[in-house]
């Protein structure tokens, strides 16, 4: 049958197994929206405020289920507005397709009318870029997207699709499967057999997992291989949910604001096995110094990995999944007594710190400290998916939230992208049905409070907590330490009313300042069945600690501000 | 830093050297020279690319270059088992009291003079980069007026192929 390219974009989409994509229509996508509408029924459309909001929902959504999250919109200014969304699922790893429209095929190069070269811009924050001028070759590039997209280490695919050749008509055969990703590299025997000879040798061996655990599925592995060798585990910011947090060999992040026990087990251990993960600069601080006292296991799906940021005595490439399991099988299984005991201890030197700072500090004993409020939310929030914004808030959520399964802890780690919360946690939410709750901070929300339109709209069950301190945290703590307390542009004089906000936007909101107040809010803010802003107020002066210092080590660690 | 020659079979699609050439920037590698060219098959180019790094870059840039979807194969070649050729054109001054040392310096290079004028001749020369570059050296008193490289192409010797077809 004859049918239009825009009617094959959303045929091919729904074959691939895709029921909602998130978007905004404009000039260039109008025939693709005119498909979407009269296939209203078997796709579900979600508009957002702005095209950012959009990929974002559709990075949400993809980090919640795993599935290929979709986003489409129109040319020029909306394929530009994209690109912060595609580099912040590009830095996590998040399968997302972009599909843009362009003007027609004759008037590209002419700068025509919202025409930009959006191949060109996402060429270097894409795993790979189409631009489709023959309709014959429209479907199966789509298809080739979505294998792309999923394959090996996943990642976002832009398709930028030219008015005519959406117009145009061609012949389509819907397949009856969506494609199945590129074979998959499995790690060669002997090094996994090297590896267990490595870890069968150490006597402190720790598990350093990224997100790779959660994208290769490799939890249960995981677990089984450091309860069989006795390992504690620790993880990046991208690891986080891979692991119960209650688990008792898991120690938490690690890294620059990582737990303090997890950061020196690290540093004490004498073999660190890396799963997943990249060692950002976020995660080892000075390089030269991070690796000086313990050997290195690295395995990771993405061979461009291994030795890239720190140089890896063993380095395997392959399956998380199966490699894991395979090296389990391997290892033999031990109790490490001396071990744990260091681990306990620093456990407990940890809790110590953590009591100490929550009972000291500026802030005083009625006011609202940043752990309260996870606390006091976390208590609420039942399964919900925890999204974050950017900040101080994301990583006092990192570090005190009590995840407990895979997929519940939505934020941008690599690109960390402020203004990525809304969108996210209103993708998070449609894809898995649930209730989101956004933490984010008064910078950040100032960033993707727009969404509160889509939020209101689709009535999503939507907690945002604003950890509001009238300045941009995170920065004014690095002046704090580094620059003399020069508050250059971080004290945010506004005087937004983010309660009455939330109800200029049809929402509801509450203020508070006290944990009884908050409470109080978040009693109602998860009786209702939309969206709900709780405001609340803390302290300019709170820190996040532990902190290692940018580019120091865990020598320099800062673990109280005198 | 030594030098390092990679031979990459890639899609003969548009946008491919973007892409290639775009990973070494985007990752702060320096390319010394990059030539593109087709092969036997019409649906694969091939690109040379050489850049001075150590070991461990060379791997940086071989495990980038393989993740790109349109690049089919990636192989370093071998420094001693390789013919690596580069071609010159040279524009220099035609000087009565300058010509027998160029034509000199041609014949010894196994140069040819490809273009004569009163006002100026073209050489042109096929060779190892080293050579290329001494033949430039030795032109340099006598007056060049432009001259253009094509960067190189390289070859493995014997049966190590890089396949256009997996």
């Amino acid at each position: 049958m004859l049918i239009s390219g825009a009617k094959i974009v959303v045929e091919t989409l729904i074959e691939q197994g895709c029921s909602t994509v998130f978007g905004y229509p404009g000039g260039q996508v109008i025939n693709l929206f005119d498909e979407l509408y009269l296939c209203r029924d078997r796709i579900d459309h979600v508009l957002t405020a702005h095209e950012q909001g959009a990929a974002h929902a559709a990075d949400g959504y993809a980090r919640a289920t795993g599935k290929v999250g979709v986003v489409i919109a129109t040319s020029g200014p909306g394929a530009t507005n994209l690109v912060t969304g595609i580099a912040t699922a590009y830095l996590d790893s998040v399968p997302l397709i972009a599909i843009t429209g362009n003007v027609p095929c004759g008037l590209i190069g002419r700068d025509s009318f919202q025409e930009v070269d959006i191949v060109g811009i996402t060429m270097p924050i894409t795993k790979h870029n189409f631009i489709v001028k023959d309709i014959n070759e429209l479907a199966d590039t789509l298809r080739t997207a979505f294998k792309i997209a999923k394959s090996g280490r996943p990642g976002p695919v832009l398709v930028d699709i030219p008015k005519d050749v959406q117009v145009a008509k061609c012949e389509f055969e819907p397949k009856t499967q969506p494609v199945i990703p590129y074979p998959i590299p499995f790690a060669p025997d002997d090094k996994l057999e090297k590896a267990a000879d490595m870890i069968n040798a150490a006597e402190r061996p720790y598990i350093y997992f990224g997100g790779g655990i959660i994208s290769g599925k490799a939890s249960e592995e995981l677990i089984t291989l450091a309860e069989k060798i006795d390992a504690p585990m620790g993880c990046s910011l991208m690891g986080l949910s891979a692991v119960p947090c209650d688990h008792p060999l898991f120690l938490g992040m690690q890294g620059m604001h990582g737990h303090y026990a997890s950061s020196v087990a690290e540093d004490e251990a004498d073999l660190v096995i890396a799963l997943g993960a990249r060692f950002s600069d976020r995660a080892t601080g000075n390089k030269n110094r991070f690796s000086k006292n313990f050997r290195i296991i690295h395995i990771d799906i993405d061979g461009a990995e291994l030795h890239k940021n720190i140089s890896a005595d063993l380095a395997i490439k392959g399956d998380i999944k199966d490699s894991v399991s395979r090296l389990t099988e391997l290892v033999g299984e031990k109790k490490r007594p001396q071990w744990e005991e260091r681990i306990s201890q620093l456990r407990q030197e940890e809790l110590q710190r953590t009591e100490n700072a929550l009972r000291s500090g500026k802030a005083a004993q009625h006011q609202l400290r940043p752990y309260d409020i996870v606390d006091i939310i976390s208590a609420y929030a039942d399964d919900a998916v925890i999204a974050t914004d950017v900040g101080q808030h994301q990583m006092w959520t990192a570090q005190r939230y009590p995840l407990k399964k895979p997929r519940t802890f939505i934020t941008s780690g690599g690109l960390g992208t402020m203004g990525f919360g809304m969108g996210a946690a209103i993708g998070a939410s449609i894809a898995s049905g649930k209730r989101a709750v956004l933490f984010t901070g008064d910078g950040s929300f100032g960033m993707d409070l727009n969404e509160l339109a889509t939020a209101v709209s689709r009535n999503i069950p939507l907690v945002v907590v604003i950890f509001n301190n009238n300045s941009l945290g995170m920065v004014r703590q690095w002046q704090t330490l580094f620059f003399d307390g020069h508050y250059s542009n971080t004290v945010l004089d506004r005087s937004t009313d983010f309660v009455k906000l939330a109800e200029a936007f049809g929402a509801k909101g509450a203020r508070a300042s006290s944990k009884e107040e908050l409470e109080k809010a978040a009693a109602e803010a998860f009786a209702v069945s939309g969206p709900f802003v709780i405001d609340c107020t803390v302290d300019c002066d709170e820190f996040v600690l532990p902190m290692l210092p940018p580019g120091g080590s865990i020598d320099d660690i800062i673990t109280e501000i005198k | 830093m030594d030098q390092y020659v990679i031979g990459v079979i890639v899609s003969n699609v548009s946008g491919v050297l973007s892409r290639v050439s775009g990973m070494f920037t985007r990752r702060g590698f320096n390319i010394d020279c990059l030539t593109v060219g087709e092969t036997e098959s019409s649906g694969f180019s091939r690109i040379t690319v050489a850049f001075h790094g150590d070991d461990d870059i060379k791997e940086r840039i071989v495990q980038q270059l393989q993740k790109l979807h349109d690049v089919r194969e990636v192989e370093v070649l071998s420094r001693t088992e390789t013919v690596v050729r580069e071609l010159l054109l040279i524009k220099i001054r035609n000087k009565a009291d300058s010509r027998q040392d160029i034509m000199t310096a041609v014949e010894i290079f196994r140069s040819k003079i490809v273009d004569y004028s009163p006002t100026a001749l073209i050489c042109e020369l096929t060779g190892e980069t080293s050579k290329i570059d001494a033949f430039i050296e030795l032109l340099k008193p006598y007056g060049i007026m432009e001259m253009c490289r094509t960067g190189i192409v390289a070859i493995e010797r014997g049966d190590n192929c890089l396949k256009t077809v997996k």
